[in-house]
């Protein structure tokens, strides 16, 4: 799996309609977010996970890898709600408290988090960029946007592949990380740099589009038609939704 | 060749950049249909500021830019004519910007106004032209640097140019693919406009050369 690829999954989702699956990840995400209690929040990271085995990733354990990383920010909630929500005391560090609210708080988000990811994930590794921008432009998302996410993900490799240089570029003069005002200066001059060349390479490439005649806009087309497996994945997708939304709405609780 | 048929004709183009001195100081340059010129010339004397004049995508200070014929001086003129200016830029990188080859090579065709049909053959027929037949589907950062080069180039075609303008075609290449692309340029039937060091591919794809000193062209 490539740097900047995304589709890698072959699943049977790889054969919906991408503004099939564009919606069902818009309502998907919203049923996941407004999950009040760990039974609504465990029954979306259930659905994710049927999403997640339809999309048919190529290979499962870098699919799992990604997801993993992609929550690592999951690590600052823990480090702080368990011990700023008030609440029972379970156990005492100097002044910090750690409090049951705060632990279950921090468990239910962490399930709702990857359960929203994991869906995403399920989406955007069964369907091409193109196929993503032209199903988001056709369902009204701005052109910018969705130029800007194109745009993203082709020169994400080619920004990586300049970072790599210049990297290499410090080392071979012997440049070693560590904690030093030099290592933090050398650092920001990189990241100025990085800044820099991004900033050439798009008028670079804005001024190749014109030479190609862009008049602002792009001409996506899906060419497909939404057939009848698509509006049964739909209803069957709602229905889903939907009773998850009902068990939210029964089983309502304070974290 | 009379200035009448001339593709580009430009007179007195002076230009600086901001804060600098002077790089084109009242470049003369006529290229006509017949016209296959390789343009030389030591780093920073002024031939991409040149190439840049052509497309419009710099103004210059003083002088007139003819193209097929007419004056152009306003973003709305170049845009007109830049798309039958097959412009090929050096860095491959910047020109291919869509996940696949097939939409990249498609991107022009659309923005003139073709139908996705239409759009689909002349991808397809400009492929094949350069041998690049399974290449429709590949991803662009996949490709290898000559690769990139090649498919660059096809989306120049695809524009169904009256004229190809190349930009230093063979820096970054290895020789399998400098001998690639001089094997297919020199067999494509249009005049072109060729910045390059590379003396030997200049030799076999163009038949003339000029020397850009001074800010003007000299025959070389």
């Amino acid at each position: 799996m490539g740097f900047g690829e995304t589709r890698t999954g072959n699943g049977f989702l790889a054969g919906i309609d991408p503004r099939i699956k564009l919606c069902v990840l818009v309502i998907w995400s919203f049923v996941l977010a407004l999950a009040t209690g760990f039974p609504g929040a465990f029954a979306g990271l259930a659905g994710s996970l049927a999403l997640a085995i339809l999309s048919g990733p190529e290979k499962p354990l870098a699919f799992a890898w990604r997801l993993l990383s992609i929550n690592l920010f999951l690590l600052f909630i823990w480090l702080v709600l368990p011990f700023s929500m008030p609440g029972e005391r379970i156990w005492s560090l100097g002044p910090l408290t750690l409090t049951r609210e705060g632990v279950l708080l921090s468990a239910r988000l962490s399930v709702q988090a990857v359960g929203i990811t994991m869906a995403a994930m399920a989406i955007t590794t069964t369907t091409s960029v193109f196929q993503l921008m032209a199903a988001a432009r056709s369902m009204g998302a701005p052109a910018k946007l969705t130029a800007m996410m194109g745009l993203m993900t082709r020169y994400v490799t080619v920004i990586k592949d300049e970072f790599d240089r210049l990297v290499w570029a410090m080392k071979i003069r012997g440049f070693k990380a560590s904690t030093s005002l030099h290592c933090l200066r050398s650092f920001a001059n990189l990241a100025g740099v990085l800044l820099v060349r991004g900033l050439d390479r798009g008028e670079r490439v804005y001024a190749a589009m014109l030479c190609r005649g862009y008049k602002g806009r792009f001409y996506f087309s899906l060419e497909r038609q939404v057939n009848r497996t698509d509006i049964i994945t739909l209803v069957a997708f709602l229905a889903m939704a939907t009773a998850v939304s009902i068990i939210n709405v029964i089983h309502r609780s304070h974290y | 060749m009379s200035s009448t048929e001339a593709i580009i004709n430009l007179r007195g183009i002076r230009f600086a950049y901001p804060k600098r001195p002077e790089v084109l100081k009242g470049l003369d340059f006529l290229v006509g249909p017949e016209t296959r010129v390789g343009v030389i010339g030591s780093n920073g004397s002024g031939k991409s500021t040149l190439l840049s004049v052509i497309m419009g995508l710099i103004k210059p200070q003083a002088g007139v830019v003819e193209i097929l014929g007419k004056p152009r001086s306003k973003e709305a003129d170049f845009k007109e004519v830049r798309p039958l200016l097959g412009f090929v830029f050096q860095d491959a990188n910047d020109q291919l910007f869509c996940p696949t080859v097939a939409d990249d090579v498609a991107f022009g065709p659309l923005n003139l106004g073709k139908t996705r049909a239409e759009a689909k053959e002349i991808v397809a027929e400009t492929l094949a032209g350069l041998g690049l037949e399974d290449f429709a589907d590949r991803i662009a950062y996949d490709l290898s640097g000559g690769e990139k080069k090649l498919v660059a180039l096809a989306t120049a075609l695809a524009l169904r140019p009256k004229i190809l303008i190349l930009d230093e075609p063979t820096t970054f290449l290895d020789v399998s693919a400098v001998s690639k692309l001089q094997a297919i340029v020199s067999k494509l039937d249009l005049p072109m406009i060729i910045v390059s060091h590379d003396f030997p591919f200049l030799d076999t794809v163009v038949t003339s050369r000029l020397r850009m000193e001074d800010g003007r062209l000299h025959p070389a």
